[in-house]
């Protein structure tokens, strides 16, 4: 039996939960290329999340015609079609960005976060569904996107989204903009959000704990049954 | 064969509508997406040559020239596109030259992937400000560590001396296309 998710947990999971890139670890090549500054890394969340949501909406109302030896082959298509179309909206109205992301725009047909969530969500759910399931892993990714892109702009060149945060007196650090500086931040986001997620889990299993302890087995077996 | 046909079906008709759409999206793009380009190109001409007011390609030279006017309409110099390797990749500049290709008015670096914070150096004003009047003949030199004491030499960065070379070898070798081009007349 297929577990009944509430709308709302739909959109929220992939914010916190399953965070296409501190959990899944997903669609790490644009995320690591591309945040030496907070404004990039916003553009590039923007563009993958523009392009994960179409993609889902399309490919979950149409899940039913494709045939499933074809599917892959078909959402490529699909979401090549959509980059594509960002790719040549964003030459065309914000050349700047366009150029500051550089191939990188063109390498989201590949970003594994839009075709992962093609595979494991929007070919099995109604479209509603697949729409918040999109636009929270979307808000997700632009999230980790915008906060590594922030630390990296602000000890890499002393500014946020260009405007100055830092004194004068503050050297920055090179190596905060060139690749090695988002691995390093990278790392340390994941540790911190794994160190947050294991102490929540232990202050969980310590409260059932102290429970147990409190009202004895055969109540709570009692309370289980209830519920 | 049934689902042969099935297949076939579903990805041509996804074919045929992308591609449908990526047409459309495209005709309504490209002429914008060539109006940047071009309102780029003449913003970094005016630039390199800041009495320009007006300007024409050279289309006979094989590289990307343009001879520019005063608002007098007369011709005070050219604005030379080259390009050549750089420390990671291509460097493409423009550079403002007089009439007489004997100096250099301005420098702009259009497109280069140099290291950030490092080799990008190349870019800023405190680098590309040492090209101002400097003299072309016989090379533009360029030296490390100490102040330029001859008028056709510039200071390299300090830990991007790759990137500063590259700039200085890319100019010698454009205004030395530029030169041959004038003594075969194609300037004219």
């Amino acid at each position: 039996m297929k577990k009944q998710v509430s709308l709302s947990q739909e959109y929220l999971k992939g914010i916190w939960e399953n965070n296409p890139i501190l959990i899944q670890l997903l669609g790490l090549c644009p995320t690591l290329a591309v945040t030496v500054s907070a404004i990039n890394g916003l553009a590039m969340g923007l563009a993958a999340s523009f392009v994960l949501v179409m993609s889902s909406l399309l490919i979950s109302s149409i899940r039913k015609t494709i045939p499933g030896q074809v599917r892959i082959a078909s959402f490529i298509v699909i979401i090549a079609t959509f980059v594509t179309i960002v790719d040549l909206v964003m030459k065309a109205k914000f050349p700047d960005l366009s150029k500051a992301l550089g191939p990188f725009i063109p390498l989201i047909v590949v970003n594994c976060v839009i075709l992962g969530r093609q595979e494991a969500f929007a070919s099995k759910n109604n479209p509603g569904r697949a729409f918040l399931d999109a636009i929270g892993m979307g808000t997700g990714f632009t999230l980790a996107l915008v906060v590594l892109g922030s630390i990296r702009e602000i000890i890499g060149s002393r500014t946020i989204f260009s405007l100055q945060v830092l004194p004068d007196q503050f050297e920055p650090w090179l190596i905060m903009i060139l690749p090695a500086g988002a691995f390093l931040t990278l790392g340390l986001l994941l540790g911190l959000s794994n160190m947050y997620t294991d102490r929540k889990k232990r202050i969980e299993h310590e409260s059932i704990i102290a429970h147990y302890k409190r009202v004895g087995r055969e109540e709570l077996i009692e309370e289980l049954e209830v519920k | 064969m049934n689902k042969v046909v099935q297949m076939l079906l579903a990805l041509t008709g996804i074919g045929i509508i992308s591609g449908g759409l990526l047409a459309m999206v495209d005709g309504w793009a490209d002429p914008l997406i060539a109006a940047n380009k071009k309102a780029e190109t003449e913003a970094a001409i005016f630039r390199v040559q800041p009495e320009g007011k007006n300007y024409e390609a050279l289309n006979n030279a094989g590289f990307e020239v343009y001879k520019v006017k005063n608002k007098n309409a007369d011709e005070i110099g050219y604005a030379l596109v080259y390009e050549g390797n750089g420390f990671q990749g291509k460097i493409r500049l423009m550079c403002g030259l007089s009439k007489d290709l004997e100096k250099i008015l301005a420098l702009e670096v259009l497109e280069q992937v140099e290291t950030p914070g490092l080799g990008t150096k190349v870019t800023e004003t405190p680098f590309t400000n040492q090209f101002k009047k400097l003299e072309t003949s016989p090379n533009i030199n360029w030296v490390k560590g100490i102040p330029p004491s001859k008028p056709n030499e510039i200071q390299a960065v300090t830990g991007a001396t790759i990137s500063s070379k590259s700039v200085v070898a890319i100019i010698n070798n454009g205004i030395k296309q530029m030169k041959k081009l004038r003594d075969a007349g194609g300037l004219k």
